[in-house]
């Protein structure tokens, strides 16, 4: 299959190996997310194969320990509330850019994209320095800034990609039948936008979330989300519990994973422009 | 657009102003209605994020401990011109400045601060603030030389006068294992000081390791995934993409328990009778190598795989239609075009691979700690702001300065999101 139709024995032979090596590429690629996943259900604290038995006490004791519960509702809390902050932030700045006549910016938009840039250490000890001079150390509100600044870029960028395509004669022709700017906006913009606005908050969402750096110095324990409570339990000892976590962490991935491609898909559509 | 939102209220007035002034003004208006659209975002990104950030780069040159807390020393000290020990006037500034960091409890911190250039001055200052509490007065010189000689030393009193100053270019020349001598002239700094150098150098190594592993498994990676139809190249790319958009975090505890050594990995080779007994796989280099090879090789695929994607086959064909073997085409007519993909990919995943800190900090052994970590443990653990922020700095001047070579070459706008 690989091979082309003209290709000598040698050839063949040659295509073969790469498929071998493009397979063992790829078991490197899925196969720690996929050995993780098992040994969530075994019924014995150790990482063994065969697993001893089957059990789902890891995942009873992920919802009902107290500290993994608050991590997880003070993760999910973050992740909304700087979703929402990061979206509509996000989604004026790239309204406004694609308007094609922002004074400066050749320079804003660096500025826009620098939160994806710096290395996340670094953004987090400055934030670290700024937020104790004014006291936001240890708050949720602190922490969900930082969350919906790191997020801001991805929004930005989904958002702007969706608009290159956007056609403005039909806010002109909403304009001419006497809709006003917000009419206009939410009834004919904001439909056709919808998807990126959607993915893009996906991303927001999903680099909250996932985000461990900044809540490691930004947090008191009473903010610690998910991926710090599974950082600092790592630290001390590895438990099934973590690998539980980590195993629903994945799942939720992968559905965010097929949310977005699903909505790339239909926001190629709603442009018209099918690309392969 | 611009005609129906200008104001109508003012035609009256506008009919004497030319056709041209008109149009400026509705243009105007027109670029600061989208101006404001993307001020409320500008606002945040600046206040949260690019001030902190420029805050820091600033902490790594501010130097206000010695200034703030021993005030009439440094006043005392400016007529001094460094030949001989300080006289009377000068240690007797300095004991009435002790008098009140010993009242404000600051001693220890600006002997701390000396410190950093003079080992040892840490327990002196904490001696000499005992002196103090003891009572009774001067002259003073006498008394400090009398419990410790080194006080009478003309490069310390060299030091403490630099030290007096707002800014230090110190915490930027010790990231480079660089100090300034008593006479202010840039040297090596001491052996046993001398850590950064090796640490920053560690980091591009590791770095480097990484992106060329992640090439060497990537690019044939990609390779396939261009010249297959559609249909299944879409369902291996989910096998790009699962990992991709997996956390780092969960990621690293995958390889965790993968490497350790009552891990998966072991029992395996066990098994096999591969080894004997089990093999140290993770808390070293290797470990950390592979690991983050792993997390980064989505990001050095994707962009060889869009480049590849767009270069005709016919390109190829005609090469053999032309008498060439499979690998001269592949080689003089195939990769030569796929070359800024690589660039992007490459040049992506070094980038991304020096700012790393959870991977090394958890799979990694103490010598593999890359510079992020020490601007953790510096902000954290030794409480020395200043060294943090100059590590800081050296490690965003990199990194921006390899970005502005990523954006010239590949544009940072065209970074593909899944």
């Amino acid at each position: 299959m690989l091979a082309p139709s003209y290709a000598t024995p040698r050839e063949k032979f040659t295509y073969f190996v790469f498929a071998v090596y493009c397979a063992l590429v790829f078991l490197f690629l899925v196969g720690p997310i996929l050995v993780i996943m098992p040994l969530s259900f075994s019924s014995e604290p150790w990482f063994t194969y065969p697993l001893p038995g089957l059990s789902l006490r890891w995942y009873a004791d992920f919802f009902t320990d107290d500290r993994w519960r608050i991590a997880l509702q003070n993760s999910a809390i973050i992740a909304v509330c700087s979703t929402v902050v990061a979206t509509g932030l996000g989604t004026l700045a790239a309204l406004g850019l694609s308007r094609g006549n922002v004074p400066w910016a050749g320079l804003i938009m660096p500025i826009l994209i620098s939160p994806m840039i710096v290395p996340i250490v670094i953004v987090a000890v400055a934030m670290f320095f700024g937020f104790a001079s004014v006291g936001l150390n240890n708050t949720y509100f602190g922490l969900i800034m930082a969350h919906a600044m790191l997020g801001t870029p991805f929004v930005v960028i989904t958002v702007t990609a969706t608009l290159t395509g956007f056609d403005r004669s039909l806010t002109r022709a909403a304009a001419s039948l006497g809709a006003s700017p917000w009419t206009s906006f939410r009834t004919v913009t904001l439909p056709l936008i919808a998807p990126g606005v959607i993915s893009g908050a996906l991303f927001a969402f999903v680099t909250s979330w996932d985000e461990v750096v900044v809540a490691l110095f930004l947090a008191s324990p009473d903010q610690r989300t998910l991926p710090r409570q599974m950082f600092s339990g790592i630290r001390e000892q590895i438990s099934p519990t973590i690998t539980a976590a980590a195993t629903m962490l994945v799942v939720f991935a992968a559905v965010l994973m097929t949310t977005l491609e699903l909505l790339r898909r239909r926001s190629e559509r709603l442009r018209g422009t099918m690309v392969a | 657009m611009v005609a129906l939102t200008s104001e109508g209220g003012g035609l009256v007035r506008e009919d004497t102003t030319s056709l041209k002034a008109k149009l400026r003004r509705a243009e105007r208006v027109n670029r600061m209605r989208s101006l404001s659209l993307v001020a409320p975002l500008l606002i945040f990104v600046l206040a949260v994020f690019v001030l902190p950030i420029g805050l820091m780069m600033f902490r790594a040159i501010e130097n206000t401990e010695v200034r703030d807390a021993l005030p009439k020393t440094i006043a005392a000290l400016q007529d001094w011109d460094g030949t001989a020990t300080p006289d009377e006037p000068v240690f007797a500034a300095f004991a009435a400045d002790l008098v009140q960091t010993q009242k404000d409890r600051t001693t220890a911190g600006v002997g701390k601060r000396i410190n950093y250039e003079v080992p040892g001055a840490r327990s002196r200052f904490l001696k000499a603030g005992r002196l103090i509490d003891a009572g009774g007065g001067g002259p003073w010189k006498e008394k400090f030389l009398a419990a410790d000689p080194e006080w009478g030393s003309v490069p310390f009193w060299a030091i403490m006068k630099r030290a007096g100053r707002t800014y230090t270019p110190y915490y930027l020349l010790n990231s480079l294992d660089l100090r300034q001598d008593a006479t202010g002239a840039i040297v090596r700094n001491f052996p046993d000081q001398s850590i950064f150098l090796d640490i920053l150098f560690r980091t591009i190594w590791i770095s480097f390791l990484v992106t060329a592993a992640t090439l060497i498994l990537g690019y044939p990676v990609a390779h396939l995934l261009a010249i297959l139809p559609p249909k299944h190249a879409n369902l291996l790319m989910i096998l790009v993409l699962l990992p991709f958009t997996t956390s780092i975090l969960v990621r690293t505890t995958a390889w965790i328990v993968l490497l350790q050594s009552s891990g998966v990995i072991n029992d395996v080779l066990l098994a096999l009778h591969i080894t004997t007994e089990r093999v140290q796989l993770i808390f070293n280099r290797f470990g950390t190598v592979l690991a983050m090879t792993q997390i980064q090789l989505p990001f050095t695929i994707l962009p060889i795989y869009s480049v590849m994607k767009s270069i005709p086959a016919a390109h190829v064909r005609a090469a053999r239609s032309l008498g060439a073997g499979p690998l001269r085409a592949f080689v003089s007519v195939y990769m030569p075009q796929t070359l800024p993909g690589v660039g992007a990919g490459c040049l992506l995943t070094f980038i991304l691979s020096l700012g790393y800190y959870i991977t090394p900090a958890l799979v990694g052994g103490p010598q593999d700690q890359m510079i992020s970590y020490f601007v953790a443990l510096y902000t954290n653990r030794e409480m020395n702001w200043g060294q943090a922020s100059a590590l800081g700095a050296i490690l965003l001047l990199i990194t921006l300065g390899l970005y502005a070579l990523f954006n010239r070459f590949v544009g940072i706008d065209k970074v593909k999101l899944g």
